[in-house]
């Protein structure tokens, strides 16, 4: 990890405004930002870490805790929220017994809600990872969750 | 020898769809089919979105005019094989009337657009260079080049542009003010952080043409004096953000930005700004703390960004589809923008056109037109045949429209005289299945969560319209509740720091005004008419029209749906959880909700 974070700070200039990009490499990386990456981040870049806490804490974007190994993002925008994403969300928590903003106990899935995926004309949207899927069915989210949780 | 092109929708709802697997099975065929029997050429090109998107994956195919809708992998061959010929007819769009349109142009989904945004959008490969070129791309920009700043200002000041993101500010007038300022250090910024749900012409115009987008912030640097620009792009814009990347590659690398424009020797840099996911940083103050690595909260404008804004230095801020419509009027003149539209609103709007409307997708169309065109002329009406009921437009801080207003033209000024906004763009449309108090709830929800919570009005007041809401959609609430947010909604608009505040009310507000009943009905008979909130409803089956088919028990997990033989079924309202399943299921309007009684 150690090398890591470093490689990571070490891709920016020491300026602030590169800090986000930064943190959002971390997250890529490791799935949220340790604590040891805002360390380093704070000594290279001369920014307070009480700073730098209060970026993580404020964008959605990141995360102070570790999510799982693939991240499934319930859109509920209001196209996807009026066709139903929440009883997608239902239905998610009972194929993966999580809510959205919890980790499934063996790491492999968390579970988040989205604001809008840009994708309204095929509401409701889920995103697992990078990929998007369209017009989803509580039906269709079994054959899903199985394919991707078997990579 | 005949040359065809097939041009595959890869917008991410096509995408969603399964377009990126369409294309290459497109290729492929294409390459199979080489053999020279009926000498055809064929390119396929992965392009940006076609508008369509309820129908995609959308492919089109070039001389012919012809587009085909939900296309699959495996119509690939087929379609290949007909090159030259027929069309292959099942996979038309078929009108209402039953008879087929063969491409955009007797598609009434297209009928009154006029591209000017999306003018290359769906039409161009956006990571080729010589693509946006070829239509005429960065003519505007050598003009630019060659032209006064003063001039550039003026053209775009006559075309009457507005700024397209939300409020409508006159962009000539912004640019204006930030090049009559003294400090020469100046920045242009691209905002791209496209949060408002619903919304997703932008995110569209940078995946599917991105250098229009560079072109437009290059003029504007040009005509405000800035050097340095940045594009600052919502972080689950995915493919924008990685077209965007790529076309600002190409572009430094063909010598179009960088230390010397197209041999000018002026210098323009341009940089991506990943968005942190915070709804806020729409707002140019707050977007303008991000990009300088602080947390995105607005500030107050008492001395407004175009004189201090990045770094306290003079800051434009534009909106992508203003930007991408930029090139156009210095390439063609300010009339072409300046000639369409109505009173102080000109030129043309997109919108992204979804929710319970047929044929939902991104339409471009010249401001003044009225929402019944759009709706039921491009949209085809309501899905499934059903009434319509409201359309929200301009995002979580619009407004909602009832029937009545079906004819209003939509354009600046008309929308906010009836309690909406033209905002970014976006149009829910919503059918008689769809609470309008849950709606209202949802964008309060929605804004409270994403309030940046520095200023009191907006933190506060939202989360106690909030439980307000909360309360009547679960049959707790009062008549007293009416006036505590009518009140509440006047504060917010009256005393909150930035547009997020002021505007946050607006869902309540509009709701309130259009469909009081509905309030009422949940207050005073503790039902919701629309079978929404769950609390107050419990679904029944009208033995009449009962066909005994069966889909509504298939689709109940609570189990509570019972019925044998040809005997109309039943449900068995004390463990009906509302979820609303089986009266989706049903196809004879046999299922409707009902009060829930009190335990």
């Amino acid at each position: 990890m150690k090398e890591d974070i470093e490689r990571i700070v070490a891709l920016y200039p020491p300026e602030r405004r590169f800090a986000l990009a930064a943190m959002q490499d971390m997250q890529r990386q490791f799935n949220y930002i340790p604590a040891e990456g805002l360390d380093a981040l704070s000594a290279a870049m001369g920014i307070p870490i009480a700073q730098l806490y209060s970026m993580a804490t404020f964008y959605r974007a990141l995360s102070l805790k570790p999510k799982g190994r693939h991240i499934i993002k319930i859109c509920d925008g209001t196209a996807c929220h009026i066709s139903g994403s929440e009883v997608l969300a239902a239905a998610l928590h009972d194929a993966i017994g999580i809510r959205p903003g919890e980790v499934t106990e063996d790491g492999a899935f968390s579970l988040e809600t989205v604001n809008c995926l840009g994708s309204c004309a095929v509401a409701p949207v889920m995103l697992i990872d990078d990929t998007h899927f369209g017009g989803v069915t509580p039906d269709r989210l079994a054959a899903i969750i199985e394919e991707v949780g078997a990579k | 020898m005949s040359t065809h092109t097939i041009r595959v929708c890869c917008g991410t709802g096509c995408i969603a769809n399964g377009s990126r697997g369409v294309a290459a099975a497109l290729r492929e065929a294409a390459a199979r089919a080489g053999a020279p029997a009926v000498s055809v050429e064929t390119q396929v090109k992965a392009t940006g979105c076609h508008g369509f998107c309820a129908k995609g994956p959308v492919v089109a195919v070039d001389p012919d005019g012809i587009s085909y809708y939900q296309v699959k992998e495996s119509d690939a061959e087929e379609i290949v094989a007909s090159l030259g010929g027929a069309p292959v007819e099942r996979l038309l769009f078929r009108r209402e009337d039953g008879t087929f349109a063969r491409g955009e142009a007797d598609n009434p989904f297209y009928e009154g657009q006029v591209k000017i945004a999306l003018r290359n959008v769906g039409k161009i490969d956006p990571l080729s260079l010589g693509d946006y070129r070829a239509r005429g791309g960065y003519e505007a920009l050598e003009k630019a080049l060659a032209m006064a700043p003063e001039d550039i200002i003026a053209e775009v000041e006559k075309s009457g542009l507005r700024g397209r993101g939300g409020a409508g500010f006159p962009t000539g007038t912004k640019w204006r003010s930030c090049a009559a300022c003294e400090e020469t250090q100046r920045y242009v910024v691209c905002n791209g952080d496209e949060g408002d749900p619903g919304a997703f012409m932008d995110g569209y115009i940078m995946e599917g043409d991105p250098h229009s987008v560079i072109e437009g912030l290059a003029i504007c640097a040009l005509a405000v004096g800035a050097e340095e620009g940045f594009f600052y792009i919502r972080d689950e814009y995915l493919v924008a953000l990685d077209h965007m990347a790529r076309a600002l590659a190409d572009a430094e690398a063909a010598g179009i930005l960088g230390d010397s424009v197209l041999g000018s020797g002026r210098r323009l840099r341009f940089e991506i700004v990943r968005g942190g996911g915070a709804f806020v940083c729409g707002e140019s103050t707050a977007l303008m703390a991000s990009i300088e690595g602080r947390v995105g909260e607005p500030r107050a404008k008492y001395i407004r960004s175009v004189q201090k804004g990045l770094w306290d230095k003079p800051t434009v801020l534009n909106n992508v589809e203003t930007l991408a419509t930029v090139p156009v009027i210095l390439k063609e003149g300010y009339e072409a923008v300046q000639e369409l539209g109505v009173g102080r609103s000109r030129g043309t709007k997109t919108f992204a056109m979804v929710g319970k409307v047929k044929n939902g997708g991104l339409v471009e169309v010249p401001m003044g037109t009225t929402i019944r065109q759009l709706v039921f002329g491009n949209g085809g009406g309501i899905a499934g045949g059903r009434p319509f009921k409201s359309i929200q437009t301009g995002g979580p801080s619009g407004g909602c429209l009832p029937e009545s207003l079906l004819d209003l033209p939509v354009d600046y000024e008309s929308l906010d005289a009836n309690g909406t906004m033209v905002g970014s763009g976006g149009m829910i449309v919503m059918d008689d299945r769809n609470c309008m108090v849950d709606v209202a709830k949802y964008y309060v929800g929605f804004l409270a969560q994403e309030s940046c919570g520095k200023c009191t009005p907006c933190r506060e007041g939202l989360r106690h319209m909030h439980a307000i809401l909360t309360g009547i959609c679960e049959g707790k609430g009062t008549e007293a509740d009416i006036e505590r947010l009518e009140e509440l909604g006047f504060t917010l608009k009256e005393a909150s720091l930035c547009a997020l505040g002021k505007t946050a009310a607006n869902p309540v507000l509009s709701t309130l005004r259009y469909f009081k009943e509905e309030y009422l009905s949940h207050i005073q008979d503790g039902f919701c008419p629309a079978g929404v909130c769950r609390a107050l409803v419990v679904f029944g089956i009208d033995a009449e029209k009962c066909k005994a088919c069966g889909l509504c028990a298939g689709s109940c997990p609570a189990s509570c749906i019972s019925g044998e033989g040809k005997q109309p079924y039943e449900i068995d309202a004390a463990r009906c959880t509302a979820c609303g399943n089986c009266r989706k299921a049903c196809h004879f309007e046999a299922i409707h909700p009902e009060k829930r009684m009190a335990v």
